[in-house]
């Protein structure tokens, strides 16, 4: 810790107050992971109830409230803050900057994520229970036929927006702004290239959904009926609103993990990424049609069948960008020297298992078929094969991959490979038997299911409960790292890691790059 | 309707032995349930073809180019050739994939000629089919969860259709275009029966088409596959394809009993009558919400309940329209006259409230009227 004028205050009041972009990093990815713990918890409840036929452990009503609380706090509490903090650590030391453009908006972000949370939690408690109509929440599932504390879900949601809003802004105010001279933008790491469109993504559509749940409140408590048909509303209205901003949402999710994964898999393959610009030009691809998309999500709908064909072949185009992305990723390891250290067993699990979750998504796309596989666990498997062993998987890699540098100390490799491999095979065994369930006709978000059901859903909890365990052991790993891990002193952590965040030293210093550094790498070469 | 059943149904039951830890699709027995299972696994092939020789690269390089083998790391990073090459590629593997999904979609669409329409709503938590006539005389039922509680609650063993089956199945004939209209009456519902590929969103305000043609006799089975509230877990889809003359004589005696419900309607029932058929009607209609006790649950409890205890107009009228904002839902146009006596009656001696009031469905008729 070099510079003693300009560290950090003490006590609580730094943390409150700090405008400094790598404590306030550091907030957001611990908050997430302890979000991560708490979606990861009901998520255990959901299994053991689901572990044998019958009701044993939970009634259904708060078996709902479990699948939903799951789900929103995963996608907005877990996944969605532990990329801004990434972001927010690494942008700044990734473009030459010294901080992000608007650390006071950065500080606000953040700091109004707890309440929001707490008060989502907060629901389980009160008459009616949480909200029980799932993450999706379809009206008038979740307005006229609600629990009153819909109306607190409301309240969280427009907060957890207005926090997503103001922290894209100022990524994008960051990285339009704050390059240092000669960093242009075709040579900025792809990690800030996608993050730079996610956030684009996140100003775009996370109006929508702040628009989708005032119109909830407006039905549910000013006499409104912009979804209930006995009032001339149109509850189809409600998805196509909700998806218009549920589909660029999973973008804005796996973004960033494409990102991450295209700054570690160079590094430990020692050769630059393959088609740099390619990349970057595939990433605006699935932005843009990311916004076309939608309806993909309700061929069941009753949709006019030139709607269906509309969103069917638009739905398949994605497949070509996501394509050139895996094919640049495995070329860049093609004949380079590989080496496999936990950041890049994690990302080669990313790319086995999230190109998986893009082939059963291309099934999905095929309207004809979603007939049968629409709200399946087919798609439970799938998305989870594009959430958890794309994002979070690809978050794993990050956190193994920066600590380093983060905190001068090296994790224990053994413990991080052990924590890849259980955390692989408990996946594996949770997940893939879902494709099967799915396809004999399990649907999802039941509490109790048939008998012929029974043998892979046990063999699914099985697989949670250690995928789930694997996670604790992750959780020591990093704070026995950060407490007393090995110290590390190369400003190069990693002998073929390259970008500007490798120039400072390590740890990082409180602030870096007060003068701009000199950009000395040719585009293409990150 | 057992009884026309009871002999049918050991026939019914071979072609419906439940696969256990079934991994795939089942082609079902439709033609179109065969056509979207070919397309379901052509897609499949393709994929894990493109994947096997995707991985099997990265394999292969993940073998060769080995750090720890001393291999040294080539430079190269770009190649308009390859990205160009690898962008059209898929492309073209995407139309040929376009097009038998386009023409099955087509078909799937194809809600024309109908011979017999059938009107299924969406309830919480249960199926109200209705077949509609020219004549105006149609005929419409409820079809609720047939599984014991106990076995939901595992007090006694699970049988094999457990949460599969059904009070009252949906009957339609072989080898006829049936026409499903499908609507709901409260949230959004699905209507879905995999072995004849029929899936269609049951919307409040919408109705949607479907169609199937059924050419073998047998029990198709299926759920609820959209999230409808606490029991969306519990509300199957039975439907029973049979022969055109099984399924005419089932519509005449389905026409008959709906015409002696009416004139019950007019009779002065026995208190004994009213229990007994009230109980059934409790146990399909409130169940599931107030308790098989009448202890609560979701919804209030019916024993020492106020309102089973106070004036039987208050009584009947929280039952027929229901109580807005909760669960609690309006029965007035879910069951018959008799029905509502029946359960009025029932849930006013049951459990402990003993008023000794009976409720005739004259009284029904007379209150909806006055």
């Amino acid at each position: 810790m070099g510079d003693h004028h300009h560290g950090p205050a003490q006590g609580v009041t730094r943390w409150l107050f700090t405008t400094n972009h790598k404590d306030i990093g550091t907030m957001y990815l611990w908050f997430s992971f302890a979000m991560f713990l708490l979606g990861g918890f009901f998520a255990m409840v959901i299994r053991a109830e689901l572990f044998q036929p019958g009701m044993q452990l939970v009634e259904p009503a708060f078996f709902n409230q479990m699948t939903t609380l799951h789900g929103l706090v995963m996608v907005f509490g877990a996944i969605m803050p532990s990329f801004v903090g990434l972001a927010n650590w690494l942008i700044p030391m990734m473009i030459g900057a010294p901080d992000m453009a608007l650390p006071r908006m950065n500080n606000w972000s953040f700091w109004i994520l707890p309440p929001a949370f707490l008060m989502l939690a907060s629901t389980l408690f009160m008459e009616g229970g949480a909200p029980a109509f799932g993450w999706t929440f379809y009206a008038p599932l979740s307005t006229t036929y609600a629990a009153p504390s819909v109306t607190f879900f409301i309240f969280a949601i427009h907060i957890l927006g207005v926090s997503s809003i103001m922290g894209s802004i100022n990524i994008i105010a960051t990285v339009m702004n704050m390059r240092a001279p000669g960093m242009t933008y075709m040579k900025m790491p792809l990690f800030v290239w996608t993050w730079l469109i996610t956030a684009f993504l996140l100003v775009a559509v996370m109006p929508v959904l702040a628009g989708a749940v005032t119109m909830m409140l407006m039905d549910i408590h000013f006499g409104t009926s912009f979804f209930s048909a006995a009032g001339g509303g149109d509850p189809v209205l409600f998805q196509h609103i909700f998806w218009f901003f549920g589909h660029p949402e999973v973008y804005i999710i796996i973004l960033p993990a494409f990102g991450v994964v295209s700054q570690i898999i160079p590094a430990f393959s020692r050769k630059p990424l393959f088609g740099y610009a390619s990349m970057v030009y595939a990433t605006a691809s699935i932005a843009f049609l990311s916004f076309i998309v939608w309806a993909h999500h309700m061929y069941t709908v009753g949709m006019p069948v030139a709607g269906e064909l509309f969103f069917m072949y638009a739905t398949m185009l994605i497949a070509v960008p996501t394509g050139v992305k895996v094919f640049n990723w495995i070329t860049t390891m093609w004949r380079g020297a590989l080496s496999f250290e936990t950041p890049m067993l994690f990302c080669i699990g990313f790319l086995v298992l999230f190109t998986l979750g893009g082939f059963t998504g291309l099934m999905l796309s095929i309207a004809p078929a979603d007939f049968q596989y629409h709200d399946t666990y087919f798609v439970v498997a799938h998305f989870h094969y594009v959430m958890v062993a794309g994002a979070v998987f690809s978050m794993t890699a990050a956190v193994y991959y920066w600590l380093p540098k983060w905190c001068g100390r090296m994790y224990n490799e053994s413990m991080g490979k052990t924590h890849f491999w259980i955390s692989f095979i408990g996946f594996n065994i949770t997940f893939f038997p879902q494709h099967f369930v799915g396809l004999a006709g399990m649907p999802r978000r039941i509490p109790d299911y048939a008998l012929q059901f029974a043998d892979f859903n046990m063999m699914s909890s099985i697989g949670a409960f250690i995928y789930g365990a694997s996670q604790l052991l992750f959780l020591y790993n990093v704070v026995a790292t950060i407490v007393a891990g090995k110290p590390v002193r190369e400003d190069k952590v990693w002998d073929g890691a390259e970008g500007l965040e490798w120039t400072v030293p390590t740890p990082a210093p409180y602030h870096t790059f007060e003068e701009p550094p000199v950009v000395p790498k040719p585009a293409g070469t990150i | 309707m057992g009884k026309l059943f009871s002999g049918a149904s050991l026939a019914l039951f071979a072609p419906l032995v439940m696969a256990q830890n079934q991994v795939n699709m089942s082609p079902g027995v439709t033609e179109i349930g065969a056509d979207i299972f070919e397309l379901h696994m052509l897609i499949m092939w393709i994929c894990v073809v493109i994947g096997v020789a995707v991985f099997a690269v990265m394999f292969y390089s993940m073998y060769a180019h080995r750090k720890s083998k001393g291999y040294q790391a080539s430079q190269f990073h770009e190649s308009t050739k390859v990205e160009v090459a690898w962008t059209v590629v898929p492309f073209l593997i995407l139309i040929a994939m376009a097009v038998p999904a386009t023409s099955t979609l087509l078909e799937v669409y194809d809600n024309d000629e109908a011979e017999l329409d059938i009107l299924v709503t969406g309830y919480q938590w249960k199926w109200k089919y209705e077949y509609l006539q020219e004549s105006g005389e149609n005929v419409a039922f409820f079809s609720n969860l047939a599984t014991a509680q106990e076995e939901i609650y595992n007090t006694q063993a699970k049988g094999a259709n457990y949460l599969l089956e059904v009070d009252e199945p949906l009957v339609i004939p072989t080898n006829t275009k049936v026409r499903f209209l499908i609507t709901a009456n409260d949230v959004i519902h699905s209507w879905w029966v995999p072995e004849i590929a029929v899936k269609r969103d049951a919307i409040p305000g919408f109705i949607n088409e479907a169609w199937t043609r059924v050419p073998q006799e047998g029990i198709y089975r299926g759920q609820c596959t959209e999230l409808c509230g606490a029991y969306h877990g519990f509300m199957p889809v039975e439907v029973h394809a049979v022969s055109r003359d099984e399924f005419d004589a089932w519509m005449a005696a389905k026409r008959g009993a709906a015409l002696a419900q009416d004139q019950l309607a007019m009779q002065t029932l026995s208190a004994d009558e009213l229990m007994t058929k009230g109980k059934a009607v409790y146990d399909g209609a409130c169940l599931a919400c107030h308790g098989a006790q009448g202890q609560g649950g979701i919804g209030n409890a019916i024993a020492g309940s106020p309102v089973v205890l106070g004036d039987v107009g208050a009584h009947m009228a929280v039952v027929a329209k229901g109580v807005a904002g909760t669960a609690m839902q309006a029965f007035g146009g879910q069951l018959s006259d008799v029905e509502l006596a029946a359960v009025l009656t029932y849930q006013r001696n049951a459990f402990g409230n003993n008023t000794g009031d009976v409720v005739q469905p004259s009284d029904i008729n007379g209150m909806k009227n006055g």
